[in-house]
C-alpha cells in the first residue's frame, strides 16, 4: 500500500507547495531541506504562482500502470515563473499541439486512479494552456 | 391577504443576524463540449427535437474534486482573503468522486484552509450548493464564522441514449459567504420551498439516474421554483420589475424560460444566467454558475434574484443586491464567459472515452 507516500506528498502534490531558500531566495520544489543552490538550509514553505513555460515534452503511448487509460498522453519539464524545472504531464490541450515556450498554468487533477475501482485516487499537479491564452 | 398573513409570509424567510454577502465568487467549465446533435446521430438517426446546443464534458483528470478546487481558487482569487481564514468548506454535489470519503477535505488540503475547518460533502440533487450556501449564511450571520467556502459541482450522468444524455453536463461554481460590508453582493434573504416528490433518483450503486419522464416538469420543478419564487415576492414585497436579473435551475433551455416567464420576468432578466444551451444542466451548479455570470458583469444596485431546484424535490431562493465592492472584481480570475468560451468539440466517440463509458478489463 502506497497510502503513506502518496499522504506525505500532498501539500507539494494538491497545490505546488515548495520552499524558499532564506539565504539565497531561490525557489525550491520539491521541497528538499536543503538549498541546491547555497548548501545552506532552507525549510521556509514556499506557495508556487503555478505559471510557467514548456521547456520540452514527449507524448507517451505506452503508459505505465494506472496511467493507461489517460494514454496517449504529453509528459514536459515545464520552467516554472520562479525558476525551477518540473516534470509533470500537460493536460486540456484539446486539439492544442504542445510546443516548446508555451504559456502553462499549473491545475490539479487526477493523476490516476488506483489499480482496481476500490483503490483510492491520486491526486496532484498538471499543467494546461494558460486560460487567457485559449480564449 | 391580512396582516397577519403578511407576518407569517415574512416568518418563513431566512434573514441573517448580521448582514452577509458573497465576497467571491469563482466558476469552473471543463474545456471540451458534445454538440446535442452527436447524441442524436447515434441514437435517433439525427431526427427530433434537440433541448440544448451543446454541453460540457469533463476530461479523463478531471472529476467534482479537482472541479471543486479550481472554483474554489477562484472564488479566492477574487476574495481576497487568507484561505486559513475559511472556517468551512462544503461542497454540494451529486457526483462526489467517494461513496464514502469527503470531497471537500481533498479540496480544503488543495487551497489550503486545513486543519482549522469544518469540511462537508451536501447531497440534495440539483440544490446542494444553494443549501451548502443557506448553511454559510447562518454560520456567517450568527458570527460563528468570518467567512465559510460553499461549492456546488457535477459531473453529471445521464445513461446512454435517454434523454438526460444531451443535456448531462458538467461544472459548477464556488462562493465564499462573508460578513455583508464587504460583499460584493449582499444576499437580503433567502426561502426555501421542499416537499416529498419523486421526480428524479439514482439508488445506491446504480450508474445512471432514473426520471419520472413528464413527472419532472408540472408537479416537480414548475411547482418549486414558481412557489418559491412567488413566496419570495410576497415576502419581500417586490416585483419582477425591482430585478435586473433572474436565474433559474436550468436542465434544458425551455424549462427556465418558462418559469422565468410563469414569475413575471422578462426574456432580457434571465438571458446573462441562461447558460444551458452552450454547457448543457451542471446539475448542482446550474443556477449558480449562471449567478457567476451575472456577477461577471453586473453593477452595483442591482438586484438579482435565484432559485435554485433539486429533485426529490426543493427549491431555494435568495436574492441578492450588487454592492460597490464589485468592481474590479470579476477580472481578479478567469471570467465564466471565458470558461465557456474555451472550448474545444469532441464526438461520440471521444465521448464515450472521457466518460468512462469503455471498460478496459
Amino acid at each position: 500500500m502506497d497510502i503513506p507516500r502518496h499522504w506525505r506528498l500532498k501539500k507539494q502534490r494538491y497545490a505546488l507547495v515548495g520552499e524558499v531558500c532564506e539565504h539565497c531566495d531561490a525557489k525550491l520544489f520539491p521541497p528538499r531541506d536543503i538549498c541546491p543552490e547555497c548548501g545552506e538550509e532552507a525549510k521556509t514553505l514556499f506557495q508556487f504562482s503555478g505559471k510557467g513555460e514548456v521547456y520540452s515534452y514527449t507524448a507517451v503511448y505506452e503508459a505505465p500502470e494506472g496511467y493507461a487509460e489517460q494514454a496517449p498522453y504529453t509528459l514536459a519539464m515545464v520552467k516554472l515563473d520562479e525558476g525551477p524545472l518540473i516534470t509533470a504531464q500537460l493536460t486540456d490541450l484539446g486539439a492544442q499541439k504542445p510546443a516548446i515556450g508555451m504559456p502553462v498554468e499549473m491545475v490539479t487533477r487526477l493523476l490516476r486512479s488506483a489499480t482496481d475501482e476500490r483503490g483510492m485516487l491520486i491526486y496532484g499537479y498538471k499543467f494546461r494552456p494558460a486560460v487567457a491564452q485559449v480564449a | 391577504m391580512t396582516e397577519n398573513d403578511h407576518d407569517h409570509e415574512h416568518a418563513r424567510l431566512l434573514k441573517t443576524e448580521h448582514p452577509v454577502g458573497i465576497v467571491g465568487y469563482g466558476a469552473y467549465v471543463p474545456r471540451y463540449r458534445l454538440p446535442a446533435r452527436e447524441v442524436a446521430r447515434i441514437w435517433t438517426n439525427g431526427t427530433g427535437g434537440l433541448p440544448i446546443e451543446e454541453k460540457s464534458v469533463p476530461g479523463l483528470d478531471e472529476d467534482v474534486a479537482t472541479m471543486s478546487i479550481e472554483a474554489a481558487r477562484n472564488a479566492l482569487a477574487r476574495a481576497q482573503i487568507n484561505p486559513s481564514d475559511l472556517r468551512a468548506v462544503w461542497v454540494g454535489s451529486e457526483s462526489h468522486p467517494y461513496a464514502v470519503k469527503p470531497t471537500s477535505t481533498i479540496v480544503a488540503e488543495a487551497i489550503g484552509a486545513v486543519p482549522s475547518t469544518q469540511a462537508a460533502d451536501w447531497e440534495f440533487a440539483c440544490k446542494a450548493g444553494t443549501e451548502a450556501m443557506v448553511a454559510a449564511m447562518g454560520f456567517v450571520g450568527s458570527q460563528m464564522a468570518r467567512y465559510a467556502l460553499a461549492i456546488g459541482m457535477d459531473t453529471a450522468q445521464g445513461r446512454p441514449g435517454d434523454a438526460l444524455e444531451y443535456t448531462a453536463g458538467a461544472g459548477g461554481a464556488a462562493f465564499i459567504i462573508g460578513p455583508g460590508d464587504d460583499s460584493l453582493a449582499e444576499i437580503e434573504s433567502s426561502y426555501s420551498f421542499v416537499t416529498d416528490t419523486p421526480d428524479f433518483w439514482r439508488r445506491q450503486y446504480a450508474i445512471y439516474p432514473e426520471h419520472g419522464q413528464r413527472f419532472t416538469g408540472e408537479p416537480a420543478y414548475f411547482k418549486h421554483i414558481t412557489s418559491a419564487g412567488e413566496a419570495m415576492f410576497e415576502a419581500t414585497n417586490t416585483k419582477p420589475e425591482d430585478y435586473a436579473y433572474a436565474v433559474f435551475h436550468q436542465p434544458n433551455t425551455k424549462f427556465p424560460q418558462r418559469a422565468g416567464q410563469m414569475l413575471g420576468f422578462k426574456p432580457e432578466q434571465i438571458a446573462t444566467g441562461l447558460l444551458v444551451p452552450r454547457i448543457g444542466n451542471t446539475y448542482s451548479g446550474a443556477a449558480i454558475i449562471g449567478l457567476t455570470a451575472i456577477l461577471d458583469v453586473a453593477k452595483p444596485g442591482e438586484r438579482i434574484m435565484m432559485v435554485s431546484f433539486g429533485s426529490g424535490a426543493g427549491s431555494d431562493a435568495m436574492v441578492l443586491r450588487v454592492t460597490d465592492k464589485i468592481a474590479g472584481k470579476p477580472q481578479l480570475a478567469t471570467t465564466t464567459e471565458e470558461y465557456i468560451a474555451r472550448r474545444t468539440e469532441i464526438d461520440y466517440a471521444e465521448y464515450v472515452r472521457m466518460r468512462g463509458k469503455l471498460t478496459m478489463k
